[in-house]
């Protein structure tokens, strides 16, 4: 078993010596994952929708009750502050998830308003369950009303006598559900779901196989894709939703909210940078290697140390931040931010590869960064 | 997959390949995607041939045949975009080698744990086990560059052809003396022999010396076995060698993704359509007559059934130059292995005294002694299927629950020997074919002694069984031995290794060509390549 330190927790990165069968439970089974480290912030009263509406980029009052949402919330120059879900459990009643601390943020734009902000992230445990055969077991062990529960969409239900919250969301681009208890709840919870997962093949899954199918299915990560305005020595270093690939969850039209100004002048204006997907080319890949007379080395699991990208004339034009081999498609991604206007979707570009100690570059072909992609997952 | 209609929709194609197993429908999808336009016809209302999966008892999916994959060229799942189509492989990281009444020897992913186990046998062994591993990653690189295109031909003065041996001939040198020894020694040896200038212990020996044997009708110390062994470490799986995997759903969905690709790039498939005859007109190859008397007009027909069945029963002996059907005739085929499938309705447990299960995700060889495996053959020689056989099982629903129901498994075991011609002859198989069942469920009992409480549902092939479900001729798995004078330039005949055939318009694509069997689709991929390069189609 390894560990890492995730937030002030102890959280396991594989439960095995290599994480290769926990990600493959993600892919063709169910894997569960303790995501309780994760900020969590409860945020109740009259003035609820007000608040979220002037901190999230989305617009949260169109965002019913009984579902949650992905958004990102900025500063206000329209840099991306974090990312993280909402949902929303009434109608004066919201949980929110933040890869970071923002208990500070959220209460100082609450000033005068009727709300109340509750960090509640050691109160409360999360336990991702996620693969094609999670439905299965989450119905046998939250009732067969969850058997119906849609993509983005939440219930309230009970696995072994406790309350749980139920979400249909997840961070592995495939079919999933996330479950939301009280901390002296959650171990009963997790050995209940264990034991009804046994027939389905479900496996405890560490982080290592989290961090392949999250690239698999092209999301970013705080601190590595992108780093929170907050942390930002530099303007250069911060980035928009629109560089990020989240301008679909920007709602420029309505009322004042934080960062709206910068942002539309940004819609209008274009973005410097745009986030995509890079498939290297395996041919290429292969070569290099030939040189030395070595088999292709990709990496055991997700990469996250940034290397540079260049045009096919040599010039940078950018950086992959993060990537993996990917064992289902059998491809060697990378998720990358490239300079707008440098590029466009399908050109080869070529990314730096180290091979034998020395540095080379490898063709790659610029995508979408949702590399995978099955139907199941909102189906 | 039994959507495809069983009549083709137009009566003249530039190419009809016949038989969809997964070597027939890479050719037809490379054949396809160079704009041709391409009819697959195969037999059986289901595609796949022998890598087929078949749900034989309600609610169990069996890879009825070929049950593991790794030789699958890694370069034609890309080319073919396969994963798009639904192929999925899942890693298999342990073999187990259970021993009767103690603890048995587990070889793990994780290097050090395999260290332990082997040194609970031999020190020896385990410090050497690395060591071995590179050398035969090593020589796998060399014999990669020879799988990967088509065979070289010594005899040819061509100047692409000895251009061709050139390469070979520097990939040889770029192997240091030792590798070169090593390499011949591997060409020469018996599996056991090869092993034991490396190892001493049991169960280590006759359980790697096992992949030297399977599809062969050869013992482990017979001379020529080392070689299969190769031909077993070479599985590539994401760039690492000795490789296995469980392809999601059963062997079947390789084929069925295959024939996706097929169809995206515009190749018709039909099934349930047999051929009874290749239509020859002066000489040459003009299309195929099917089963039901309709005639398909086609440029070019492919075939991607063994030598035996496509020169002698589809095209005729009258057809073909005289010393041509004496070589397919002498060309080995020689059926030495059956199949049992079992439909669990829990777990069995193996006696080993382990925690937990991860040790029976991966194969499991029953192979006890070098003396059990040799003793098996014994039987075998002399026209009897083994009482106490060589089995290799998995247990796939282990590692991929859409096989069986819920807390229910499937378990897969290959089985040699079962010689296809017994003392009775083969066609009295169907009278032994109960007892070869048992002899194995017996086999497997004194491992796991409560296999037959959990048994539901079962499925026996013998040699002839398969002959008689898939075509294989005489049930030989790789559609003839892989044994050295079969191979390279020498499959299936001398001459004729270049899936040509004496019949101008008529080609060869199944695992009877170079580089041969174990669902690798290089036959079927490189056939449409050598057809395409040099006008064949």
């Amino acid at each position: 078993m390894n560990w890492k330190d995730w937030a002030g927790y102890h959280a396991v990165v594989s439960y095995q010596e290599h994480h290769e069968q926990e990600y493959f439970a993600f892919r063709h089974a169910a894997g569960l994952m303790d995501a309780t480290p994760l900020f969590k912030y409860e945020i109740k009263g009259p003035d609820a929708v007000y608040l979220l509406n002037r901190v999230m980029a989305k617009d949260i009052g169109k965002l019913r009750e009984g579902r949650v949402t992905y958004c990102c919330w900025c500063d206000d120059d329209g840099r991306v502050l974090d990312d993280g879900t909402v949902s929303r459990l009434g109608k004066e009643h919201f949980r929110v998830t933040a890869a970071e601390p923002f208990l500070h943020w959220f209460m100082l734009n609450s000033r005068s308003l009727n709300v109340s902000i509750e960090d509640i992230t050691s109160e409360y445990g999360m336990l991702a369950l996620q693969g094609p055969l999670s439905r299965e077991i989450i119905v046998r062990a939250a009732g067969e009303e969850a058997s119906s529960l849609g993509f983005f969409r939440l219930m309230r239900a009970s696995i072994a006598g406790r309350d749980v919250t139920v979400t249909r969301t997840g961070y592995t681009g495939d079919l999933g559900y996330e479950i939301w208890c009280r901390n002296p709840d959650a171990l009963a919870i997790y050995d209940t779901v264990m034991d009804f997962g046994r027939d389905y093949r479900l496996m405890p899954a560490g982080l290592a196989a989290l961090d392949v199918a999250r690239v698999e299915a092209g999301f970013i990560m705080n601190g590595v894709d992108y780093f929170s305005a907050n942390h930002c020595l530099t303007d250069d270093r911060k980035s928009t939703p629109y560089e990020l690939g989240l301008g679909w969850s920007v709602d420029l039209d309505r009322e004042n909210f934080i960062g709206r100004d910068a942002l539309k002048r940004e819609k209008e204006e274009g973005s410097k940078w745009r986030f995509v997907g890079l498939d290297i080319d395996w041919d290429a890949f292969e070569a290099i290697f030939a040189k030395f007379d070595l088999p292709p080395e990709t990496p055991a699991g997700a990469w996250r140390t940034p290397v540079p990208v260049f045009g096919m004339d040599g010039k940078q034009i950018g950086q992959a931040t993060s990537g993996a081999w990917s064992p289902t498609l059998k491809k060697n991604l990378a998720l990358a931010s490239l300079k707008t206007g440098e590029f466009r979707i399908g050109d080869r570009v070529q990314i730096e590869v180290t091979a034998e100690y020395e540095r080379k570059l490898c063709p790659a072909t610029v995508s979408e960064p949702m590399f995978y992609n099955p139907k199941r997952k909102r189906a | 997959m039994n959507d495809h209609p069983n009549k083709p929709r137009s009566d003249s194609y530039d190419a009809v390949v016949i038989g969809g197993g997964h070597n027939g429908l890479v050719c037809a999808a490379y054949l396809a995607k160079a704009g041709k336009k391409v009819l697959v016809v195969e037999r059986r209302p289901v595609l796949g041939g022998a890598a087929v999966s078949e749900e034989t008892v309600a609610g169990f999916t069996f890879s009825t045949f070929s049950y593991v994959v790794s030789l699958f060229r890694p370069h034609i799942i890309r080319e073919l975009d396969l994963v798009r189509h639904g192929l999925q492989i899942i890693p298999m990281e342990t073999t187990y080698n259970p021993i009767r009444g103690d603890k048995g020897l587990v070889r793990w992913a994780d290097s050090g744990r395999t260290r332990d186990e082997i040194a609970r046998f031999s020190p020896k062994d385990a410090s050497l086990y690395p060591e071995f591993g590179l050398a035969m990653g090593r020589l796998s690189r060399f014999t990669k560059n020879v799988i990967d295109t088509t065979a070289p031909e010594p005899t040819s003065l061509d100047p692409r052809e000895l251009m061709k041996m050139l390469r070979l001939g520097r990939h040889l040198k770029d192997l240091d003396p030792e590798m070169r020894y090593l390499n011949l020694k591997l060409l020469t040896m018996s599996a056991v022999d090869f092993l034991h200038e490396w190892f001493e212990s049991e169960p280590l020996v006759p359980s790697m010396a096992g992949s030297g044997i399977i599809g062969t009708f050869l013992g482990i110390r017979s001379p020529g076995t080392a070689y299969v062994l190769l031909h077993h470490y070479m599985g590539e799986i994401d760039g690492a060698f000795r490789a296995w995997g469980f392809s999601k759903g059963g062997t079947g969905q390789i084929s069925i993704a295959c024939a996706k690709a097929a169809e995206s790039f515009g190749a018709e498939i039909v099934a349930g359509a047999g051929v009874d005859h290749v239509k020859i007109r002066n000489g040459r190859a003009v299309g195929v007559v099917l089963e039901n008397g309709d005639e398909i007009k086609a440029a070019t027909v492919i075939s991607s059934l063994d030598p035996n069945r496509t020169f002698l029963k589809l095209v005729g002996e009258k057809e073909l130059p005289g010393d041509f059907v004496a070589n397919i005739r002498r060309y080995k085929n020689r059926g030495s292995s059956g199949k049992v499938n079992l439909a669990l309705d829990r777990l069995p447990s193996f006696k080993d005294g382990r925690p937990d299960i991860s040790h029976l995700k991966g194969d499991i060889t029953i192979a006890p002694s070098v003396d059990y495996v040799e003793r098996a053959y014994d039987e075998a020689k002399y026209g009897e299927f083994s009482k106490r056989p060589f089995l290799n099982i998995v247990i796939p629903s282990l590692s991929d629950p859409s096989v069986a129901p819920p807390g229910k498994h499937v378990l897969s075991a290959f089985v040699q020997y079962a010689p296809y011609n017994i003392r009775e002859g083969a066609d009295k198989w169907p009278e032994k074919r109960e007892a070869f069942g048992e002899a194995v469920i017996d086999t497997i009992e004194e491992f796991c002694p409560d296999i037959r409480e959990c048994i539901v549902g079962k499925q026996v092939l013998s040699p002839w069984d398969i002959e008689k479900i898939t075509g294989l001729t005489e049930g030989n798995i790789f559609q003839g031995e892989l044994s050295l004078e079969q191979l390279a330039f020498l499959r299936p005949v001398a001459e004729w290794s270049r899936y040509r055939s004496p019949i101008r318009g008529l080609w060869m694509c199944g695992s009877g060509t170079h580089p041969g069997g174990g669902v690798m689709g290089a036959p079927g991929e490189l056939a449409a390549k050598t057809m395409l390069g040099e006008g064949g189609v």
